[in-house]
């Protein structure tokens, strides 16, 4: 029987990240499990709320925290990044602050309860999958980068998730997937967020420093978890190369759809071919050589 | 412009508990900062005007480029030996210099996609993101920007040209109302 988790997409996984969305169920589809979304979900408020409106900004994310807990679900999976920062700072905020939960029960008009479980991305695949995974795999990938941006990590304090200067479990992965991961210094370096268009040249400036340096240092693609970091590495790559006055054609690929090639997903229900830049599989995948074969 | 008798920094004290004159000026928080090339103030400046509460000076933060220019990334309280919550008092002073009606002239583009990405998620309790962009450009008039990358993201799928309601958007309006 297939087991079942709680899912809160978020407005990117609908939107222009749709390829992530498409490989996440894809990957859990192939571990047999149902991801059931949220009934009812509403915007996390990533990334400007909080800017504007701390209550606002606190409020949205807990409104979607509380209908998970009325559908009976006891863990959500979150994979946006922003959106598993926002509901996860809000969980440990209202349970830190009893001032703020009330004036937060006010808005939301009923007491609240917050007892749920929220897992990113990588806290899914290693409890979820990890186990098998490494049975699975019928692909050899090329060497990546993982990126693993900010809010994945930080505030270290509320997220307490791998090592905030240098994490870890996404490269932990790759290694199981028997996928070679280069040293990369700016694994947690901002990619500029939620300023990419209304402040594209510093984008530009700061995904370019990104890219530059998985590109020189060897690495094949750029994993990523999140999709503005993606939309910022993918989707600005035109303005990054006028801006560093270069070429860099390294695609960025989202965690699943990186697993989903290792284990021999299809390329079109990972939805690799929706990337801006351009994914060359005959480059990045081959097939497995006897003797890593041997070796598991 | 009238700022109440208390200090920017007292007031970031009662409200959100973060003690500025903690900062001792080591700098970690400018060092690390993505943005801090951009700003007209580094954030270990910010800090150190802070401590002066002199409204004069609590004036030019309200004013600066620099708090918009805050990606709330989160590396200067990672870095910071104090774990002094500064993108806190960013998101504070931002939210103040609003409330102030203060805000630097050249930050009105960021100010205006922030404006525009609430306003869509206040009428559909989703953002959607063409609705979102062309909001942005109404506002801003930086119309051509990013018309090259508009119809290859249309082919890719990406773009959805119809904005989902969220069923709840009853519920994330009345906290729009009441936050």
């Amino acid at each position: 029987m297939k087991k079942v988790v709680g899912f809160y997409p978020g407005c990117s996984l609908n939107g222009t990240a749709k390829e992530y969305k498409e490989s996440v169920l894809a990957l859990a589809n192939a571990f047999d499990i149902e991801l059931k979304e949220i009934p009812g979900w509403s915007c996390c408020g990533a990334s400007a709320a909080h800017n504007v409106n701390r209550k606002l900004a606190v409020s949205l994310p807990v409104l979607n925290i509380v209908q998970a807990i009325n559908a009976g679900m006891t863990e959500i999976v979150v994979p946006c990044a922003a959106c598993y920062n926002r509901l996860a700072v809000a969980q440990y905020e209202l349970n830190h602050e009893l001032n703020l939960r009330k004036e937060v029960e006010e808005i939301l008009g009923a007491p609240i309860q917050t007892e749920i479980r929220i897992l990113n991305i990588i806290q899914f695949i290693q409890e979820y999958m990890s186990d098998e995974i490494r049975e699975k795999v019928v692909k050899q990938l090329g060497k990546v980068a993982c990126y693993y941006g900010c809010l994945l990590v930080r505030p270290a304090k509320v997220l307490g998730f791998d090592r905030v200067e240098d994490p870890q479990t996404m490269d932990e992965i790759m290694h199981t997937l028997g996928v070679e991961t280069i040293d990369f210094p700016f694994k947690t370096e901002c990619c500029g967020a939620g300023l990419s268009v209304s402040k594209t040249d510093s984008v530009a400036r700061l995904s370019g420093k990104i890219v530059k340096e998985a590109s020189e240092r060897g690495a094949d693609a750029i994993v990523v978890a999140c999709p503005m970091c993606h939309a910022n590495l993918d989707m600005r790559r035109g303005v990054i190369n006028t801006y560093y006055n270069a070429n860099y054609k390294i695609p960025v690929l989202y965690l699943p759809q990186a697993i989903g090639l290792a284990i021999g997903l299809q390329e079109k229900e990972l939805g690799i071919a929706r990337h801006m830049v351009n994914v060359n599989l005959s480059h990045l995948v081959s097939q497995l050589s006897h003797q890593t074969q041997n070796e598991q | 412009m009238h700022i109440e008798n208390n200090s920017l920094s007292t007031e970031i004290e009662q409200k959100e508990g973060i003690n500025s004159a903690r900062c001792y000026q080591c700098g970690k928080c400018s060092a690390g900062c993505p943005m801090a090339e951009d700003m007209d103030y580094t954030p270990n400046q910010i800090m150190r005007m802070l401590q002066i509460e002199d409204a004069g000076t609590d004036q030019k933060i309200l004013t600066s480029e620099s708090i918009w220019m805050c990606l709330s990334c989160e590396m200067c309280l990672t870095r910071c030996p104090m774990t002094i919550d500064i993108p806190r008092v960013m998101d504070f002073a931002r939210q103040k210099s609003l409330e102030l009606g203060v805000c630097n002239k050249k930050s009105k583009h960021i100010i205006q996609f922030h404006k525009a990405f609430n306003d869509m998620v206040r009428a559909t309790g989703r953002s959607y993101e063409v609705g979102l962009v062309v909001d942005y450009k109404l506002r801003s008039l930086q119309l051509l920007q990013d018309i090259k990358v508009a119809p290859k993201m249309f082919l890719k799928g990406k773009l959805s040209l119809v904005p989902e309601t969220s069923p709840s958007v009853g519920k994330v309006s009345r906290i729009f109302k009441k936050s």
